[in-house]
This record gives C-alpha cells, structure tokens and sequence, in this order.
C-alpha cells in the first residue's frame, strides 16, 4: 500500500512538471520546454499508436501532434486535464485528420449553444489531482484482459469487432470486457455501475 | 433542460477514444454540447486515454530530427491557429453547424412525404448517414428498422415512440431489434438529428417503394 501510494505521488510530481512545462510553452513560447515535452511524450506516443499504423503514418501523427501542441497551447488548461490528457487528445484529433480528411466534431467551450454545468453542481466536486488518482487507482485494480481491451480501444482505429479479431474473441466478450472495466471506473468515482 | 436520455458509457468511450465514424461522432458531440453530465464523463474517459498513452513505454529513437522537422514545420506556417469564431446566439451545436455550414434558418430541406422534411448531411466518411428531420407537431415518421444502430438526437420539441420520450437534448440509440414508430408531440414541431449506419428500412410498401427515390 505504502509502495502503491508512492508511486502515485511521484506521477502527481511528474503530471506538475508536465503541466507546467506546457504553460510554458503556451505563455513564453518557450522552445526548450517545448523540446522537453517532445522528449517526454514523442516516444510513448509512438509506441501508443505505433501498434496500428505503419511507422510513415506514427511519424505523420506525431509531427502533427505536436505542431498543434505548440500552437494550440494557450487553449490548454490545466484544471480542466493534464498535459498527457490534452496532449492525448491532439494526437487523437491529428491522427483522425490525417486518416479521413474530415473534422472530428468537438465541443467548443464558447459555444452559444452550449448549455453549462448547474451553477449548484449536481456532481461531487473534486480536484484533477484527485480524479486522476482514482483513474489510476482504477486501471491498476483492472483484470489484464480487461486493461488489454481498453487500450486496444484507445489504440486507434480498433472497432469492438477488429478489437475481437485482433484478440481472436468473440465479440460479445470483447463489449462485456469494456462494459466491466468502465463499471470499475465508474465505481472508483463513486457512481452507480 | 432535464436530458433523460444519454448515450452509453460505451458509445461515449468510442467517441473519447477517438473511434467513431463522422456521423456517429456528430451526434455524441451534439449530446455533450447540450450535456454537461457527458461532458463530464467524456473528460474523464479522454483522462483514461491520456493515462494509457503516458503509460505506454516507448524508445528515444531519431528525436532530434524529427524534432527540428516539426520547429521548421512550425517556422514555416501561419504560426497561431485561430479558434472558430461563435456568433452571439445559435440554435444548432457548434458540431453540427460546422456540418451544416450554417444554423437552423439555412438547412435546405427536402420535402419526406406526409408533411414531413429532412436533409442529408453530406460526408463521405464511411457507409453512416446522418440526417436532420422536421416533424410536424402531432404527425408520424414513417414505421422502420434500422440496419445496425441509430442515434437520434433530438434539437427542438420532442416525440414519443413505444420506449419513451424524447425531448430537446436526448439521444436515443436504437438497434436493429427495434421497429418503432416515432410520433413528434403535439405541440410543437419535431427536429432531431437522426444517424444510421445504414439505410433505414421502412414497413411499408408505398414507403420502400419511394425509399430510393426520396433518398433516404
């Protein structure tokens, strides 16, 4: 337990410096922070959707991915995600741009349209700091082939059904592995399953 | 508005994980436009996808260059990019205006029959279709099943079917086990923002025979 609770306080340690690394990057243009969160992120953004694609295609991505990071970094916020998070979300968006040549469909915060959350929050209040340790206190609580499934899921363009070929599974067992391990993160923030 | 019915926890991991075709990822994000619940759960499902990058272990190779590609890259484009400019007010979710290329009073509606319309919006993003439909208040669309899912997501008024009420803001997913008949209330006119993937089949003669021709 004692081990346990290290390590997440280290990976709070880590996130901070992540976060503030980008801040940099959004307020000064700061290369050197820029060239910091290359170092930190390029590789395991390769190995995250290298499994997938072929390697002219990861380079694309990441060299997508991170012209947006540095010109999209004043619309980040770090109470809103952390840089691994956000950066996350660029590559998906990158890589999505890149495949099919239409926009994905995102939220814009601006939006007229956009109906905000309840002045009296219908939801537990808690920090980013705390979700993203119950987060991790969730996927390493999860049965491997159910950690498995999931990151196959965020790998790419794995649908449940090439997620099942890839697995040689039946594909009603690939959908109840996602359906438990989702139950298990819900659980792990306090909602109904 | 009170949203009863919201998209599964799956369908939301799909869309955070970046793998849903075009038109089913309209519709989720329209939802999470109107949907501050969803918006919360996809935070957190896009939290999962960034942990599950930054767990991922990869290997230094080649950084250097392909890090000076992407200074030049940068170097050489228009530096900032510039967010969407919003309009002070708007009816459609953002998502579906940039689809749409414009609001509620610029949809170049076709006429469906029975004093219903719809449009097709234009995607060239795999076998889904995603389509706006104008109900009259009070009137049917049409009895059908789906080939595979369809999301419907409803933008203004509400209609009723054998499994429920739906009003502005809900999505209802349906699968092909379902033949229903949706009937917009009677108060008001019915939009919603139907994705099928696949083209819809409808129970009737006159309404298959038609099909082809109206397009839908």
């Amino acid at each position: 337990m004692g081990h346990h609770a290290m390590n997440i306080g280290a990976r709070l340690d880590e996130s901070a410096r992540e976060s503030s690394l980008l801040l940099l990057v959004a307020q000064s243009r700061d290369v050197d922070a820029f060239r910091s969160l290359f170092e930190i992120f390029a590789p395991r953004l390769r190995a995250f959707v290298g499994r997938n694609a072929g390697a002219a295609l990861v380079e694309d991505i990441v060299q997508e991915t991170f012209v947006n990071v540095w010109r999209k970094a004043n619309l980040y916020n770090p109470e809103r995600a952390s840089a691994a998070t956000w950066i996350y979300t660029i590559a998906r968006n990158a890589r999505i741009d890149l495949l099919r040549k239409t926009f994905r469909p995102e939220v814009d915060a601006n939006d007229p349209a956009l109906v905000p959350e309840p002045a009296e929050p219908a939801f537990e209040q808690i920090s980013r700091d705390q979700e993203d340790v119950r987060l991790k206190r969730a996927l390493s609580a999860l049965p491997a082939e159910q950690h498995e499934v999931l990151r196959l899921a965020y790998f790419a363009d794995m649908a449940h059904g090439d997620i099942a070929a890839h697995l040689n599974l039946p594909l009603g067992t690939v959908k109840s592995r996602i359906r438990l391990a989702l139950r298990r993160i819900r659980l792990e923030f306090g909602e109904e399953p | 508005m009170t949203i009863r019915h919201h998209p599964s926890a799956e369908l939301i991991l799909d869309y955070a994980a970046g793998g849903l075709a075009h038109g089913p990822a309209l519709a989720v994000a329209s939802h999470l436009v109107l949907c501050p619940h969803c918006r919360r759960t996809t935070q957190r499902l896009e939290a999962l996808g960034g942990r599950l990058m930054a767990d991922a272990v990869g290997s230094q190779n080649d950084s250097g260059r392909a890090f000076d590609a992407i200074l030049s890259k940068i170097a050489g484009g228009a530096d900032e990019s510039v967010p969407a400019l919003q309009p002070a007010t708007a009816v459609f979710p953002h998502p579906l205006r940039m689809a749409l290329g414009g609001d509620i009073g610029t949809v170049p509606w076709k006429r469906l029959g029975m004093g219903a319309y719809h449009y097709i919006i234009p995607s060239d993003d795999g076998p889904a279709t995603a389509r706006l439909l104008l109900i009259p208040a009070g009137r049917p669309v049409p009895v059908h099943t789906h080939v595979g899912t369809e999301l419907t997501l409803t933008l203004r008024g509400a209609y009723t079917d054998a499994t429920g009420h739906f009003a502005c803001g809900d999505l209802q997913e349906a699968d092909d086990s379902l033949t229903h008949q949706p009937h917009a209330t009677p108060d008001e006119d019915c939009i919603c923002l139907a994705v099928t993937e696949a083209p819809l089949r409808f129970k009737s003669w006159p309404a298959r025979i038609l099909q082809p021709l109206l397009g839908i």
